[in-house]
């Protein structure tokens, strides 16, 4: 069993993260909160997918000495880090940095009309406003 | 089958992109010609997804490499009949939901038309690059695109708005973080992100468990961002308290395309028999469907609101479409797209006509609706057809996707959901029926009625609706009519050449 998670590290590591941010987006009551969750929430996905590309001993995809003639004739995948995972996370991040935006946004004008930011009394709020 | 290359799939979706940015400096310049020009690219989008549409059904599927780079490398879109179907659709409604928008915008969020209309286009773009995209992480990033511009759009929404806004961010987010997820999976297995090359590598890897919890994972996301029952928290709140325009573009695309990938992916980029036999997701999907269906209904009869019970309908209307995918047989997956099509007629108009109700008497309690129909003749009569589409009456494109879907059960012979079927019209009937009978009721008598007549949005001026509201919502509600005509068409030109091979027909 512990051998198996030992192995499966970056799986096991990402699911604790997203547990965490899941617990933060159910179990909290405050929303700036549960924004930070739902940030955990999308980073563990993104940490697992970059951890799917490392590769021990292996380099970033440029070809040392290639320009040089007498350079290497053959090239071994297996020396060199997969860098599309990276990339496409990259990608990730920057969508991750937009909806934290609009999320932010939108929180702030919901204190800005009711004043707290707290689930349950912005609920007794919005209700008694109507 | 050979596959033209074009650049028109593209510029469907970059020339509502590029007008969206245009639009804030254009506003800066001059306010009043920012919706003229919103329009334009609108109409543009509209005309290309016609050439297009011609074009696929002439001469078969059409690509477009981005840059030149070819599959698997580079991103690809590929338009076959359903995408071009698609296509029409998506830019035919927020074309119409565009003009009708000019007015009830100014009137339910003064002054700010110019970011209105800029995450508008954002969000036709988004649409339709999403019913174009062969490549799984594009997909994910028109799907981002899409929910961003979604949530900006509901927070208009006055009263609660934000509110609702903020849980869609979140649970929006969620469903596109578990689809982000199974990207990671199935990319670790096969190494690739193009839809025909995922569908060439995939079946040696059927037992794989990566791929099957990809597969899973897939499924709970886009089952999110559909609304599907039981992850349907977001929508009633966000479709009720969005501006109406908001209401009806959103409730007649959003949920229409995320079922329209769920389609694309389990029975294009995988096989059929891995959908229905290894892991047994279609009989998954039926079942919640089912429940989806009934659950929606009976709530949506519950409601006095009439843009909240719109939204419980949707409910139970998204039901319908998956549960045409979730047959997996030709007979139900023609009913559920063809439904689809339809509903997003049905449901777009019905938000119009309550966003025009609230327009002129700034009513949204189904109660105070009496004698509606002598003040408010034509949008009354295009509430009705299009509640009559919801039923199943004929000649309405509603029954003939129902009856599609009905053989469809018979076919895989699940009878339970034939009854399903039929019990869940009976309750659409019950919710429908009630407003319509509200709306053709003389004015009411006594004082309890009057009381509850109070407007709950207070900003009515009783000001007629304008002819640029009226005209989309009647050209919605007879295209309702026609769809129920021309069926025929619609399922011989475009629904059966895209019926996935493997699929018992």
């Amino acid at each position: 069993m512990l051998d198996f998670i030992i192995g499966h590290f970056n799986n096991a590591t990402y699911i604790m993260l997203m547990m965490i941010g899941f617990y933060a987006m159910t179990g909290k009551t405050n929303l700036v909160k549960k924004l930070v969750g739902m940030n955990i929430f999308q980073w563990s996905i993104i940490l697992f997918v970059v951890s799917l590309s490392a590769k021990r001993g292996a380099t970033i995809p440029i070809v040392f000495g290639s320009h040089n003639p007498g350079g290497p004739a053959h090239l071994d995948a297996s020396n060199y880090v997969n860098p599309l995972p990276h990339v496409l996370m990259l990608t990730a991040i920057v969508v991750g940095v937009a909806t934290t935006g609009v999320a932010l946004a939108l929180l702030l004008r919901i204190y800005k009309k009711y004043g707290t930011l707290d689930e349950n009394e912005l609920l007794k709020r919005a209700r008694s406003s109507g | 089958m050979n596959i033209h290359q074009s650049a028109t799939p593209i510029l469907i979706v970059i020339v509502p992109l590029i007008t969206s940015f245009v639009l804030p400096i254009l506003g800066l310049w001059n306010r009043r010609l920012v919706f003229p020009v919103a329009l334009c690219a609108l109409s543009c989008s509209f005309g290309l997804a016609l050439v297009l549409a011609r074009r696929v059904l002439n001469t078969g599927p059409v690509q477009y490499f981005m840059g030149g780079w070819e599959p698997p490398w580079g991103i690809a879109f590929h338009i076959d009949h359903l995408a071009a179907l698609m296509l029409l659709l998506l830019t035919f409604v927020t074309l119409l939901v565009g003009i009708y928008s000019k007015k009830s915008i100014v009137k339910e969020v003064p002054d700010q038309e110019v970011p209105f209309y800029s995450v508008y286009l954002i969000l036709a773009s988004g649409l339709t690059g999403l019913v174009s995209t062969a490549d799984m992480f594009n997909l994910y990033v028109f799907l981002e695109i899409t929910s961003l511009s979604c949530y900006a759009l509901v927070s208009l929404g006055g009263g609660v708005a934000v509110v609702s806004a903020f849980r869609y961010v979140i649970l929006g987010t969620v469903g596109a973080a578990f689809y982000l997820l199974s990207v990671g999976y199935l990319y670790s297995v096969t190494g690739s992100l193009n839809m025909a090359d995922l569908a060439r590598l995939l079946p040696s890897l059927y037992e794989s468990n990566a791929v099957l919890v990809g597969f899973a994972f897939f499924v709970i996301g886009i089952s999110l961002k559909m609304a599907l029952f039981p992850m349907h928290a977001w929508l009633p709140g966000a479709y009720s308290n969005a501006p109406s325009a908001v209401s009806a573009l959103i409730a007649g695309t959003t949920t229409k395309v995320a079922a329209y990938v769920l389609a694309r992916v389990m029975f294009f980029v995988f096989e059929p028999s891995f959908s229905i036999d290894t892991l047994p997701v279609t009989t998954v999907l039926s079942w919640m469907a089912a429940i989806a269906m009934i659950l929606g209904s009976v709530m949506a009869i519950a409601q006095s609101d009439l843009k909240r019970m719109l939204a419980y309908s949707s409910i139970a209307q998204i039901g319908y479409i998956v549960l045409g995918i979730g047959l997996a047989n030709g007979m139900g997956f023609t009913g559920g797209i063809l439904h689809l099509v339809n509903h997003a007629f049905m449901k777009s108009c019905l938000f119009l006509v309550a966003g025009a109700i609230v327009y002129q008497t700034g009513r949204r309690d189904i109660r105070s609706f009496r004698n509606l129909s002598s003040t408010m003749p034509w949008t009354t009569a295009a509430f009705t057809i299009c509640a009559f589409g919801m039923i199943g009456l004929p000649p309405t494109g509603g029954f003939f996707s129902k009856v599609y879907l009905i053989l469809g059960a018979i076919d895989g012979e699940h009878w339970v959901l034939v009854g399903v079927i039929l019990v869940s019209s009976v309750l659409a009937l019950g919710y429908l029926a009630n407003v319509i009978r509200y709306m053709y009721l003389p004015a009411a008598e006594n004082e309890l009625d009057e009381k509850v007549e109070e407007s709950p949005q207070g900003e009515s001026n009783g000001e007629p609706v304008p002819l640029t509201m009226l005209i989309p919502m009647l050209i919605l509600a007879s295209g309702v009519i026609l769809l129920g005509l021309f069926n025929g068409v619609v399922i011989s030109q475009f629904i059966d050449p895209a019926i996935p091979i493997g699929l018992p027909r």
